[in-house]
């Protein structure tokens, strides 16, 4: 017994330590400071409008800045949730349709809008929408339910500085990728796996026709096209301009290229615009929203100049209003398609079973 | 008498149980119930039609077998790993213990990244083709869950009496009839609990099967994801989903029949680590293959993180990418710092760590107490398997449970900020209950009667006999579930808010990114996710109690 109580004594006096650390440090114990952070930042105006619930896929990111000023412009506390990559979001959105998580969500995109447009996620609103925007909106949203608010494109990108010190000409379209002579020097990623895999994926299809991808997707594997699981991968590990990969073709974004200057007035590596698809994101107000004016509200300053000036630093995508200014990296070096390939969303909704079935078995033998 | 321990035993077990009703059965049974009802009328013939797809069949013994192979591997190199780090003495071991925790820290995608930089053809490794194979993803696998058995194991190894053993080794016997007859058996509980954790967490593995397979292996746990998120087939999803919960409870009734030894009762002395002799060698060398087989990845990460692009292209050393975690990213790609996100990891990973600890602690104590009647030990061992099973089920349909489930009254949840150190306590829950349970079922119940007749309460007693014995496996348990809670991502990513995220969170965002900078930031900020959870667990071993007195 003697023996014992030592041992007692030191293990309450740890867990004391333990006890104290733990209220200390922790994020519940600390959950009235947090709470009473926005006010202080924001002002007393911040509450006046009541809270807004946004909902976002996991990429969404703007200055802390843009917030703070939405909030006492407008006197809305802004709350964001994000709920996973974009296609779990709409998900997500149709799964919660009869009671919403929000009161806004942006990031649904042209390959998942129309499921959440069809299943009612979304309630009509039309801003006062600056120009450029309409040229965006979702084919098949005849009620204006969603609002375009940014734009990229799914391209191949090549690495300029590889084929030139192989003395190649790098490829240029579709056709030129099942060219024996590029063989084995592509990589792209899984288009059930990853959102640009299955934006190639539709860029094939649209390029060579319901029928027609099948048997060129085939070339493609027989030619030593490598499929990843996501963007990261593939860029970061097998391309040769993003890594130490030995791969110059990877599936990428039209303003990957002004991620690669070489401090010399160029870019080493370049886009292929007739490979490209466009991804257009939308934001929305939510059915049966807790505060349909705060969401209204939102979408509003989404398109505003400041959110739209700062999407290509902050997202890594394209503003959709004319003539919002680019950073300078991107009016050099991004090149854009003037026609990417597209196809019908519903149409896309109608297949998307089908088509990742028919390519996974393509894949996987 | 037994109505009145049966009570004392569900007051004990009440928190518990109503956290993962709430938190598991609810959401979970949720998701299936979308699945089975269609249009309005329940639908089984759908959800049995999804069993006799052969993709259905494929994914699943790819699963099984991955997991096993894994399993075994894990289990083949982490116990004489266990032994070296927790029964030797040398300079250096409560580093490498440490150390060997933070594979589980690192985010899937960061290792995925490593892994393959090692097995591409122009990698370090790339001559041995494993790129892409089904054996990358099992060493993937490996590298991630042979520290549970190495801790686990160890630390109930760390306190067993050699009593018995030199007893026998005097009798005659050799070391291996020594260690099979004497000191295995008293391990096979630790070992067979982890075992069966690990082949939970190796079965419901979801990005680094995709990640070093290449797309060529599909697991049910990335089926589900692919169906649930993507095609938003809910029908093949619930399907999934109870072929996992079918496939854990076949493994939880085959590991408590493989745990179930005798006597459970073993005495336990002070930890007394000797030094290495020269019989140890092939140990060691086990011991320094598995620490090179962690390292090389890791080290891979580090020279990245060490890596800064010059303005001209050229890649020069430097430590550019961890000053530039306290900023935003390059162009500002992040909305706070790596530093606040760091911070943000912490407090929610001490939640985590406070309520695993408290829920596995009073369930180890419901489930180890010993049983007066049949009906009570089944009861006790239906509960210590109903906490298993949030492992052996995919964090998608949890994630989706939470939203479409705690979504009205007193139970809408989804905006609590409760709720993501709630999800990262049921992943490490199982991984708490299993390292405790072994040691507390070891005690001796007599211990207790003698405490009791001497005076102690039911409180008193758990003190006096009870603490001092489990207090290190409890570190062991804390230590998991803090690592597990810095590392989650899978629930985490469903319920994260933008304006908070964690550290995993924030590298997953820095990698999907373009620019040399950002990729340097994710590396560098996994190097402190690495260090951090390694520095937290070298001053938790500190924290522990000087004598063990005589039990």
């Amino acid at each position: 017994m003697r023996a014992i109580r030592p041992a007692v004594r030191t293990s309450s006096a740890a867990l004391a330590f333990g006890v104290l650390l733990t209220s200390g440090c922790s994020l519940i114990g600390s959950e009235s400071d947090t709470a009473s952070e926005p006010s202080s930042s924001g002002g007393a105006s911040s509450s006046a409008g009541g809270t807004v619930v946004l909902v976002t896929h996991d990429s969404f990111s703007l200055p802390k800045k843009l917030i703070r000023s939405f909030e006492s412009d407008t006197g809305y506390t802004l709350e964001q949730r994000a709920l996973g990559d974009a296609g779990a979001l709409t998900s997500q959105l149709v799964l919660n349709a009869d009671n919403p998580v929000g009161d806004v969500a942006f990031g649904v995109d042209n390959t998942f809008g129309s499921r959440a447009v069809d299943a009612g996620v979304f309630t009509p609103y039309e801003g006062d929408r600056p120009d450029g925007v309409d040229a965006y909106d979702l084919p098949g949203d005849d009620d204006g339910d969603l609002t375009p608010i940014d734009n990229g494109d799914v391209c191949v990108n090549v690495d300029t500085s590889w084929f030139d010190k192989q003395g190649l000409t790098p490829p240029e379209t579709f056709d030129d990728l099942i060219d024996p002579q590029y063989e084995d020097l592509f990589v792209t990623e899984g288009a059930t796996t990853s959102s640009p895999g299955f934006a190639f994926l539709l860029a094939t299809i649209a390029a060579k026709g319901e029928d027609g991808w099948q048997d060129y997707w085939k070339k493609l594997l027989a030619n030593g096209t490598k499929v990843d699981k996501g963007w990261e991968d593939a860029y970061y590990v097998d391309f040769t301009g993003g890594g130490k990969g030995d791969r110059p073709i990877v599936t990428s974004y039209d303003s990957s290229p002004a991620f690669t200057t070489d401090g010399n007035g160029g870019t080493t590596t370049a886009a292929l615009l007739d490979t490209c698809f466009e991804q257009i994101e939308y934001a929305g107000v939510l059915s049966g929203a807790k505060n349909p004016e705060g969401a209204q509200a939102v979408v509003d300053w989404l398109l505003s100049p400041a959110v739209q000036k700062a999407l290509p630093t902050s997202m890594y995508v394209f503003p959709v209003v004319d003539d919002t200014p680019l950073p300078k990296d991107w009016a050099s070096f991004a090149k854009r398609p003037t026609d990417p390939w597209t196809i019908d969303p519903a149409s896309v909704d109608e297949h998307r079973d089908q088509w990742l079935q028919e390519w996974t078995d393509l894949v996987s033998q | 008498m037994t109505a009145k321990r049966l009570a004392g035993l569900g007051a004990l077990a009440t928190l518990p149980l109503a956290v993962l009703c709430v938190f598991f059965v609810l959401p979970v049974s949720g998701m299936i119930e979308r699945g089975f009802v269609a249009d309005g009328h329940l639908d089984i013939g759908g959800v049995l039609e999804v069993f006799t797809r052969s993709r259905t069949h494929q994914v699943l013994w790819f699963t099984v077998w991955s997991a096993t192979a894994a399993t075994m591997i894990s289990v083949g190199l982490g116990v004489p790993v266990a032994y070296v780090l927790y029964r030797l003495d040398f300079p250096g071991r409560r580093l490498v213990r440490a150390a060997l925790l933070v594979p589980f820290v690192l985010p899937t995608v960061v290792v995925g990244v490593a892994f393959r930089e090692l097995l591409v053809p122009s990698g370090l490794l790339g001559g041995l083709g494993l790129d892409g194979s089904k054996w990358a993803i099992v060493a993937g696998l490996v590298f991630f869950n042979a520290s549970v058995v190495i801790r686990s194991v160890g630390a109930s190894w760390e306190s067993l009496d050699t009593r018995p053993a030199q007893a026998a080794a005097a009798l005659g016997a050799t070391p291996a009839q020594v260690f099979r007859t004497v000191t295995l058996p008293s391990l096979r509980p630790a070992i067979v609990s982890a075992a069966s954790v690990v082949f939970l967490f190796c079965a419901t593995a979801f990005g680094i099967v995709l990640i070093l397979g290449g797309l060529k292996y599909s697991s049910v746990e990335s089926e589900i994801y692919f169906q649930t998120t993507v095609l938003l087939d809910l029908r093949a999803a619930a399907a999934l989903s109870i072929l996992q919960l079918l496939a854990v409870l076949v493994l939880l009734v085959l590991a408590g029949r493989l745990r179930r030894v005798p006597d459970p009762t073993v005495s336990r002395t002070t930890a007394g680590p000797r030094r290495p002799r020269l019989a140890d060698a092939p140990w060691l060398g086990a011991t320094a293959l598995l620490l090179g087989a962690v390292a090389l990845p890791i080290g891979t990460l580090v020279a990245g993180s060490l890596q800064v692009q010059q303005a001209d292209g050229a890649q020069v050393w430097g430590l550019e990418n961890y000053r530039a975690l306290s900023g935003e990213g390059s162009n500002a790609a992040l909305a706070v710092p790596v530093t606040q996100a760091l911070s943000n990891s912490l407090r929610i990973a001490v939640d985590a760590t406070w309520m695993s600890l408290l829920l596995g602690g009073l369930l180890a104590l419901v489930v180890t107490r010993r049983s007066r009647s049949r009906a009570e030990r089944r009861v006790r061992s239906v509960l210590d398997g109903f906490f298993m099973l949030p492992l052996g089920v995919s964090a998608v349909t949890l994630g989706f449970g939470f939203l479409i489930t705690l979504d009205h009254g007193v139970l809408d949840l989804r905006d609590s900020r409760v709720l993501i150190p709630l999800a990262q306590a049921l992943v490490a829950l199982p991984l708490v209950v299993r390292t405790l349970v072994p040691v507390l079922a070891g005690i001796d119940d007599r211990l207790r009667q003698a405490a009791a007749s001497l005076g102690a309460g039911p409180v008193r007693a758990v003190l006096t006999v009870d603490l001092p014995v489990v207090w290190r496996p409890l570190l062991a348990a804390a230590g998991f579930a803090f690592a597990v809670s810095l590392g989650e991502f899978g629930a985490t990513s469903f319920l994260a808010r933008p304006d908070r995220p964690t550290l995993p969170v924030v590298i997953y965002r820095l990698l999907g990114h373009p620019g040399r900078p950002n990729y340097g930031m994710a590396l560098a900020g996994s190097v402190v996710l690495a260090l951090t959870v390694a520095l937290v667990m070298l001053v938790v071993e500190r924290l522990r109690v000087r004598s063990l007195g005589v039990i």
